[in-house]
């Protein structure tokens, strides 16, 4: 861990008297400036803005319906990470549709579905597979390992998204004006730095790969301020303990055998080309909307919930109209409200409001 | 949106590790750090180890900081 | 040889309701009014009392550091001593399920005895039901707990005045970290006990002492983060704790860390939050840390005018946060 005296990075920061606004796009990012209340220990002149950092947030409302729908059939258990499990739907929930007797369990790794699905042979085992570059390797990996010991009644609803994709199509949306990106330190361990030079090239914005205890967001903070001040666009690592230029390239190989890149549907950013991931046809026999071809209608999300501007960064979360009122965390309205490390919920819990 | 966190490997027996970290004794699995020896450290992301911690690399963002003084 | 198990004629009231009370209830506790199996138990006591109630339905019923019975017991001597009301008599009403083995209701029944004999509580009346297989979950105790009112003015968040020190009496969390590790098994090993016990003989030297406490609350379901919003919103004022100070265990740490959980909304089951004047405070700490249960008694914040109604938590790094009430239950998250 760092050993830093976080006034005496503040002060540097100040000193600089540089005016930005950096983005972060990393859930765990959010609830750690969060937790920590960085924000305010910022000078003024320098803004954080949450963008599409959360994986269940940015699930689109009908592939929550699909997860939700699936609990709901006879003999399927949905195995899912705990983070999947309070978020809305059009109607319910997973935890309501568990309260009703549908069968979700929550598992911490992808490979205790293996050992789910082996304990319970005359059921189906459904794993809601979401996450960003960082969860997909071990999902593919997961794959792999259902087919090499031929495991029949295990299946994986996929909803990986890819991160520099989704800024891309964040960028060329021109809603906000950014000075450059707190980069997600662990999909950065998988990706490597390289995937990111189009912030440099395309954009001409900094990025600082960073790391999760609050020293480290302060020191990448330092150095995206340090780079505006010298009119630099560097994709920088501060994160450096963890990450390698080259990323992880055993890991970057199981994810490519066993999945390749397709459109997927973001909240908030719409239907975005290569910025998911689908099953290679060798695993399709493992791909659950195959095995289960649901027709989910009438999916809609709440009418003026905010999310989509939250997680573009449009707004903050206590801009949007339902916030506190309408929407809480015990009776949230959008994902960014009920997920762990969505802004909403991060607002709400950690920041003080009337 | 990815929590990970440091862990000390004590065994390694195939694609598998056991891992401690105060008091707390873990199996994880290890295919995506072949590299990894027993007394490295690893960044655990959901049962899986990531990345092989390199402390040296931390200090030398640490240096980032004392070249600060020169900028006016 | 065949395990003796509960079923549905334990609970008829019949002769096998009889024999259970007669040899398996009533040779564990040493109490008259228990033993004289009348309706009702015949009390003496006068004064300012203190009655409370509680139900506990803990999976597993066994966990490392305790089981269902020591909870029902601590639970109900725990909420007295949030008084500081001296626990007298007990009750206890144990709901079994059909099949469970007569040994494991053994070793809750005993559990139960050691945990009032260590508290000086007596157990004066009970009551059992059974249930069919299926229609509860093993073993399920309600207690309630009658107790007399040791300080003048009683404890209460009315009490609390801006200054006034914030303390917990020992590491948070262990107790709801330890039955998560017992009910799922996410970790291969967890060397973690739970903190379960009764806390009353803690608090009573501390009572003993003289020392004037504004409030008190067992910081449990919803943990320490929860307990401090609630009495901030029932004072009326802020409630303080830094970051730094607040005793965690590095088992809790690193499993909280591992499984993306916060230990501050971990359940405590036998620590206590003490609020009392600041000029108290390090007298307290002496007090309560020559006591084996609060060893590592801690003071981890003040209470302030302002903001109103709101428990902050000051960060390491400067900055503060809004302790907020729990809202659900935690899930280990990947995110």
């Amino acid at each position: 861990m760092l050993s830093l005296e976080p006034r005496e990075v503040l002060s540097k920061i100040s000193k600089m008297g540089v005016s930005a606004s950096f983005m972060e796009v990393c859930g765990t990012h959010t609830v750690s400036i969060a937790r920590s209340g960085l924000k305010k220990l910022l000078p003024d002149s320098v803004k954080l803005i949450s963008g599409p950092g959360c994986p269940v947030c940015v699930t689109a409302q009908v592939d929550i319906d699909y997860a939700i729908a699936l609990a709901h059939q006879p003999g399927v258990i949905v195995a899912t990470f705990g983070d999947m499990v309070r978020v809305p739907g059009t109607e319910t929930s997973l935890l309501e549709a568990r309260a009703s007797g549908g069968k979700v369990e929550v598992v911490y790794s992808p490979m205790d579905s293996l050992n789910l699905a082996r304990a319970h042979p005359k059921e189906e085992v459904v794993f809601l597979a979401v996450g960003f570059e960082t969860t997909a390797p071990l999902i593919a990996r997961t794959v792999q390992t259902a087919k090499a010991e031929n495991i029949p009644n295990l299946s994986f609803l996929v909803l990986h998204k890819l991160i520099p994709p989704a800024m891309r199509a964040l960028l060329a949306l021109k809603e906000i004006q950014l000075d450059g990106f707190i980069l997600p330190g662990h999909v950065c361990a998988i990706l490597g730095s390289k995937p990111f030079l189009f912030l440099k090239e395309e954009f001409h914005l900094p990025g600082v790969i960073t790391g999760f205890e609050p020293d480290d967001i302060l020191l990448a903070l330092f150095m995206l301020v340090k780079q505006k001040k010298e009119d630099r666009a560097d994709i920088e690592i501060q994160y450096r303990r963890a990450v390698r230029p080259e990323g992880n390239p055993q890991a970057l190989k199981v994810m490519e055998e066993v999945f390749e890149p397709q459109e997927a549907n973001w909240r908030g950013l719409g239907i975005i080309p290569e910025s998911g991931l689908a099953l290679r046809h060798p695993y399709w026999d493992f791909d659950a909307r195959r095995r289960f071809p649901l027709k989910i209608m009438g999916s809609r999300e709440y009418p003026a919930c905010g999310c989509g501007e939250v997680l573009r960064g449009v707004i903050s979360p206590q801009e949007c109209p339902l916030f506190g009122r309408v929407c809480t965390p015990d009776s949230p309205v959008g994902p960014c409200m009920v997920s762990s490390e969505g802004s909403c919920a991060a607002a709400y819990h950690y920041e003080e409001h009337p | 949106m990815c929590l990970g966190i440091p862990v000390k490997i004590v065994e390694i027996k195939d694609q598998e590790a056991l891992v401690e970290v105060g008091g707390l004794k873990q199996t994880i699995r290890t295919d995506f750090v072949p590299e990894a020896q027993v007394g490295d450290y690893v960044i655990v992301h959901a049962g899986f180890a990531i990345s092989v911690l390199e402390e040296e690399e931390a200090r030398e963002t640490l240096e980032l900081l004392k070249d600060a003084d020169v900028i006016p | 040889m065949k395990k003796e198990i509960i079923t549905l004629a334990h609970g008829s009231g019949g002769r096998p309701t009889q024999d259970l009370i007669e040899r398996h209830i009533l040779p564990r506790f040493d109490s008259a009014p228990l033993k004289q199996l009348l309706d009702s138990a015949l009390l003496e006591c006068s004064g300012r009392l203190a009655f409370t109630t509680d139900a506990f339905v803990v999976h597993p019923i066994f966990f490392p550091g305790g089981d269902i019975g020591k909870l029902a017991v601590s639970g109900s001597i725990n909420d007295l001593a949030a008084v500081a009301a001296e626990p007298l008599f007990l009750s206890a009403s144990l709901i079994l399920e059909e099949g469970l083995e007569v040994e494991e209701l053994d070793r809750v029944l005993e559990s139960m005895s050691r945990t009032c004999k260590e508290a000086g509580v007596a157990l004066v009346t009970g009551d059992t039901k059974v249930v069919e297989k299926g229609a509860g979950d093993k073993l399920y105790i309600s207690t309630s707990a009658i107790g007399v009112r040791r300080q003048i003015p009683d404890p209460q968040p009315a009490l609390i005045s801006p200054g006034d020190a914030i303390l917990v009496t020992g590491p948070i969390g262990e107790h709801g970290m330890a039955v998560l590790q017992a009910r799922e098994s996410f970790f291969r090993n967890l060397e973690l006990q739970s903190d379960c016990a009764p806390v009353w003989p803690l608090i009573d030297s501390l009572v003993k002492a003289g020392l004037k406490i504004n409030a008190m609350r067992d910081p449990t379901r919803g943990g320490l983060a929860t307990t401090l919003a609630e009495l901030a919103r029932e004072s009326g004022l802020c409630l303080q704790a830094e970051e730094d100070k607040i005793p965690i265990g590095e088992t809790v740490r690193a499993a909280c860390d591992m499984l993306g959980l916060d230990p501050l909304y971990l359940a405590c089951e036998g620590r206590m939050v003490i609020i009392l004047p600041k000029k108290n405070a390090e007298k307290a700490l002496t007090v309560l840390k020559g006591h084996p249960l609060g060893t590592q008694a801690t003071l981890i914040g003040e209470c302030l005018e302002k903001p109103e109604g709101v428990a902050l938590l000051s960060t390491r790094i400067g900055g503060r946060r809004v302790l907020a009430p729990l809202s659900g239950e935690q899930l280990p998250r990947i995110c």
